[in-house]
């Protein structure tokens, strides 16, 4: 549980004792390292082309009439599109679970959700009690806060791996009976026996991750205003600044 | 068996010419998808192998596959199909009737236990034990089992045997059940459809007297050479996919031209079936054809997948019914309006904290 508490981080050793009238003295912790923010990007992007291309696929644009049909791909470009992106995205998500393997402790608060710890609970209850504005001031975190882990934990690594399964279920009825695709995830569509439900599950799930976007966004950028610690820029530099001393 | 004849002789004997019987071969070949140099075994099968018996069963269903099958075309149309097997057992189609009837289910059960296929069409209702289908006043379900115990193999014709259709939609008041979760022990071939298509039904039948044993499944049961492909793969409106011109309207301009049924509900791009390669009625055509979309129908619960008109299917929920976009759509819009609701909050306890610095200042 260490990551996720700045007071064992050995952030604050070293503070120079006699020193009572220096400005606010910024603290950084390098956390994110550059593999995760590369994905962290490419991974927004690739959802935003999927969820508007997932979109038209399931409501098609008016009918356009450019040339004969053999000449005009419209609606193959926006379904080539989805699978470009869908395949940059499950490469991506494949990286970051390396990563996570050999990447910096905070690389791993992804994939896993400490439910047995009673820490967790506790500070996750603090963590809700500020959103609901009944605490005064948060933590400070290194890494992801409680309630922010738990959400990344079922949104992304939950919601993505649904997706991916999902989506290659999908995508294994165009390729054929005799595609790789079918061998892997042929699975899922006995599971649903009906394809057209696969296709609505497949639906809902874009909503899944349409509303993490906006709470995702919506938390980010507040925290980088009210929590104690930078947010946005984080994401960018990899470097997690306070904006106090105090610790905890 | 020696007393059963072979397929060729009863041809023969209705006065099927050796040409079109070797016209027959090659054509049976064509649609199962085998070389020419198969012809001669089917001919040769067909000369020498006798007859497989078959008893013919009907549960909960409207005979949908009967009036198709005796439609086929290629292998030539109802003499020919019915001659090929040794239609021992059909309550529909046989002219005894009542006792006589029975009698010939028992005999023919005794006569040939272990080797006769078992065709089912429709599906038992298991309910109230069974009650809602009797036939020979017993329940289907009894009669299904007892066919089911010494037969080769059992066909799941239609929709009704292999899925259910209509009568196991929601909330399937009788509890109409496929045939192959009440039969565990026997090999079943799933021929879904409502109906199925004649020549696939045909050629099913001919691939098993052929080659003396099923046809290559898929996993759902069904037989790979009719079922691996969607319509939507074969179908000869996909350009229009493509290219994204659909019919927006059923009266509009681009129905008349021959666009792309996707809006309309089409359901061909998630059923699995031959319609579009090997259409119906003699190849005159399928419904997509015919200017309707596909509904489906060789598709497990396809009546449970919302409208047949619904491109997204309508999830019942709550009382209501909404597609994923609309249930989505309410759902991230609750989500940022709790947001925006949340961010006004927000600046206003960052503004009063600020003020109190202030003060405290």
């Amino acid at each position: 549980m260490s990551d996720i508490h700045p007071g064992d981080d050995h952030i604050f050793e070293g503070r120079p004792l006699g020193a009572p009238h220096q400005v606010t003295r910024q603290t950084s912790v390098y956390v994110y390292e550059a593999p995760v923010r590369i994905w962290h990007w490419i991974n927004a992007a690739c959802i935003m082309v999927l969820c508007v291309t997932g979109w038209l696929i399931g409501s098609p644009p008016p009918s356009m009439q450019i040339a004969e049909a053999y000449d005009q791909f419209v609606f193959g470009y926006i379904r080539f599109a989805h699978f470009a992106a869908a395949m940059i995205l499950t490469v991506g998500f494949f990286g970051r679970i390396y990563w996570a393997l050999i990447g910096n402790h905070h690389a791993k608060q992804l994939f896993y959700v400490p439910i047995f710890s009673r820490r967790f609970w506790g500070e996750l209850l603090f963590e809700l009690r500020w959103y609901f504005f009944l605490e005064k001031e948060p933590k400070k975190y290194v890494g992801h806060n409680p309630l922010a882990q738990l959400a990344m934990f079922l949104f992304m690594t939950v919601g993505l791996t649904f997706m991916i399964v999902t989506g290659f279920a999908l995508y294994a009825e165009g390729a054929g009976k005799d595609s790789m695709f079918y061998a892997v995830f042929g699975w899922v569509q006995d599971l649903v026996q009906n394809t057209q439900r696969l296709h609505t599950l497949h639906h809902i799930g874009m909503w899944w991750i349409v509303i993490f976007m906006i709470i995702h966004i919506y938390v980010a950028i507040r925290e980088d205003i009210m929590s104690r610690q930078s947010m946005v820029s984080t994401m960018i530099s990899g470097h997690r600044t306070f904006k106090d001393d105090r610790p905890d | 068996m020696s007393q059963i004849e072979t397929f060729y002789d009863v041809m023969r004997r209705q006065g099927i010419t050796r040409r079109s019987f070797m016209k027959y071969c090659s054509l049976t070949a064509a649609a199962l998808g085998l070389g020419p140099a198969f012809v001669p075994k089917i001919a040769h099968a067909m000369e020498t192998k006798p007859r497989t018996p078959v008893i013919w069963v009907h549960g909960l269903e409207c005979t949908c596959c009967s009036e198709s099958f005796i439609r086929s075309a290629h292998p030539l149309a109802k003499d020919v199909v019915l001659s090929m097997i040794s239609l021992d057992y059909d309550d529909t189609l046989m002219a005894a009737a009542g006792h006589a009837a029975e009698a010939a289910f028992k005999d023919t059960i005794q006569k040939y236990k272990g080797q006769y296929i078992l065709a089912v069409e429709g599906n038992p209702p298991l309910n109230e034990d069974g009650m809602y289908c009797i036939t020979g006043g017993k329940p289907f379900v009894e009669k299904l089992r007892h066919a089911a115990r010494d037969a080769k193999a059992i066909i799941s014709w239609g929709a009704c045997a292999s899925y259910g259709c209509v009568q196991a939609a929601a909330p399937n008041p009788t509890r109409a059940t496929p045939v192959h979760k009440v039969i565990l022990d026997k090999p079943i071939i799933k021929v879904p459809g409502c109906p199925p298509i004649a020549e696939v039904m045909t050629g099913v039948i001919t691939y098993m007297l052929t080659f003396d044993r099923m046809p290559e499944l898929d996993r759902q049961g069904r037989p790979k050479m009719f079922y691996s492909q969607r319509i939507h793969d074969k179908c000869y409106r996909r350009p229009h996919f493509d290219a994204g011109q659909f019919v927006e309207h059923w009266d509009d301009e681009n129905a008349k031209k021959g666009y792309c049924l996707y809006k309309m509900g089409c359901k061909g791009p998630t059923t699995y079936n031959a319609c579009s390669t090997v259409r119906w009625n003699e190849g005159v055509s399928f419904p997509i054809q015919s200017g309707h979309g596909c509904i489906g129908c060789s598709e497990d619960g396809f009546w449970d997948q919302g409208s047949f008109y619904d491109r997204l299917t309508n999830i019942k929920a709550f009382g209501v019914e909404a597609n994923a976009d609309k249930l989505g759509g309410i759902a991230a819009g609750a989500v940022g309006g709790a947001v925006a609701v949340h961010a006004a909050i927000s600046a206003l306890k960052r503004a009063q904290k600020k003020t109190q610095d202030k003060v405290e200042a």
